[in-house]
């Protein structure tokens, strides 16, 4: 573990900031245009999610390594409510709020590894890696 | 990896052909590489990375804010590529949908298939098509012990799926029926118990169920709801209206059936139908019941199998081909 980040999420505005230190991390390890852009608009969803249903929670990042490649992790928490139908949630289509494609499975379609925990009035935590190719 | 230079080398020369000539050729080698990028499930993004590149390489001092601009570009296009693999992804399910309801439809045809019976002196005609796949309506034949023959024509209100498992629970009550016991209206009064108890409520079930006696030539009829049947005069050339009254099926557990006999004549026909039959529809224009009446006579000499399929192929391409609703015709008519 290199180093970790966190950005509160309390207003819209901490949105972008999520983004903005999401991207600047994401560069340092050497990822690309495009999966920069992946990176930061699977940091929108889930930072966008605990703005709107948790109210207030956390997102932190993590530059990681295993044996042959390097690898961003995301982690977004949140003391909210949880989510009760994981897998509705994460068929597609169940969004409600987004346009086509968005919302967690986007998510998981635009990260390489994805896993949900969620306690039905205690919380939701949610964990993301891309990995460098 | 190899794969994506090769279409960053690619995407290079045919845009560097494209602006030099300005050539139609070019355009079109440009729409095979976006089929083939789809093939490969490349997203919007990654074109525009391609582009971006390509740019790079032809235009080494590429102003700064252009780059930018392209940049921007690009971001804006990551919602577009999770839309289009969401959209691959639902049409694979939908594919896959649509296979299990065919191997449904399949074993519904097995499942409610029921055999003409061959009867001395009555010609028999039925024909049921679905408007789907899954056919919501149905018709069936029993012969009992003394020869008469039962007939069952029914239609479920509401269509595909649920409609077809309500048909064989349907099919199913009444083969368990005990064969001596086939008054139309007895039988009607079970079904409507087996329906109530244990189809939603929001589902009902038509039906019109006839009993043919081949000794003394009449026919005793009940209806749940039923489009009413017709009876055909051949000596006045005339159609009557056949009906009994007795609620939809599966409304109400108390409902009688009202029962009522027609004599038969030599030549004269008993025409049984769904509401796809009379209500089928030219454009906008519901056609007239006199017309499916009509019809029905200008085929009435063949023989009664083959009367159906000819009204039914009328109304079929009166409808352009397209059914809107199950279609089923069952006609019996006497011979001597
Ligand atoms: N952090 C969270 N806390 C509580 N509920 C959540 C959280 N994230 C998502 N949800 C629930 O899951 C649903 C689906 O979320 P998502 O896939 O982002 O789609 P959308 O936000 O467009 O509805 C949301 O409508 C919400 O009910
Ligand atoms: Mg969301």
């Amino acid at each position: 573990m290199d180093f970790q980040s966190c950005v509160n999420i309390k207003k819209e505005w901490d949105i972008v900031g999520a983004r903005q230190l999401g991207r600047d991390i994401a560069r340092k390890i050497g990822f690309g245009t495009v999966d920069q852009a992946r990176i930061a608009t699977a940091i929108s969803e889930l930072a966008r999610n605990i703005y709107l249903y948790a109210g207030t929670g956390k997102i932190c990042f993590e530059a990681i390594e295993d044996m042959n490649h390097k690898g961003l992790r995301i982690v977004a928490m949140d003391d909210g409510p949880g989510i009760k139908e994981l897998s509705q949630v994460m068929e597609d289509g169940f969004s409600t709020s987004g346009g086509l494609g968005a919302g967690l499975p986007g998510v998981k379609r635009l990260m390489d590894d994805f896993d949900i925990q969620s306690e039905d009035g205690k919380g939701t935590e949610i964990k993301a890696v891309k990995w460098l190719r | 990896m190899s794969t994506l230079k090769l279409d960053l080398e690619n995407y290079k020369e045919l845009m560097q052909q494209y602006i030099e000539t300005q050539d139609e050729q070019a355009l079109y080698q440009a729409e095979q590489f976006s089929k083939h990028s789809m093939q490969q499930n490349i997203s919007p993004e990654e074109i525009i990375n391609v582009h971006v590149q390509s740019l790079q390489h032809l235009y080494p001092d590429m102003p700064e804010h252009i780059r930018s601009s392209l940049d921007f570009l690009l971001e804006t296009m990551i919602s577009y590529g999770l839309a289009y693999q969401e959209y691959q992804s639902l049409r694979e399910r939908q594919l896959e949908l649509k296979s299990e309801i065919s191997v449904a439809a399949n074993m519904q045809k097995t499942l409610l298939a029921t055999e003409k019976p061959e009867i001395e002196g009555l010609d028999v005609g039925a024909i049921s098509i679905p408007a789907k796949q899954m056919n919501g309506d149905y018709y069936h034949f029993v012969k009992d012990d003394s020869g008469a023959l039962g007939v069952a024509i029914a239609d479920v209100v509401g269509k595909g799926v649920p409609a077809a498992l309500c048909m064989s629970m349907i099919k199913y009550s009444m083969d368990s029926f005990p064969e001596n016991r086939m008054d139309p209206g007895v039988i009607l009064g079970s079904l409507n118990r087996v329906v109530e108890r244990n189809v939603d409520s929001s589902m009902f079930i038509t039906m019109f169920y006839g009993l043919y006696n081949i000794n003394n030539h009449t026919f005793r009829f009940s209806s749940a709801g039923h489009e009413p049947g017709y009876y055909y005069d051949s000596k006045q050339d005339y159609f009557e209206e056949i009906d009994a009254s007795g609620l939809v099926l599966g409304v109400s557990p108390e409902a009688t059936y009202e029962q009522c006999t027609k004599e038969v004549h030599v030549g004269d026909m008993i025409i049984m139908l769904t509401d796809g039959v009379t209500e089928c529809r030219q454009g906008d224009r519901f056609i007239e019941e006199d017309e499916v009446l009509e019809i029905i006579k200008q085929y009435a000499h063949l023989p009664a199998q083959e009367t159906v399929e000819h009204v039914y192929k009328h109304f079929e391409r009166l409808q352009d081909f397209q059914l809107r609703d199950d279609f089923t015709l069952i006609i019996l008519k006497r011979k001597v």
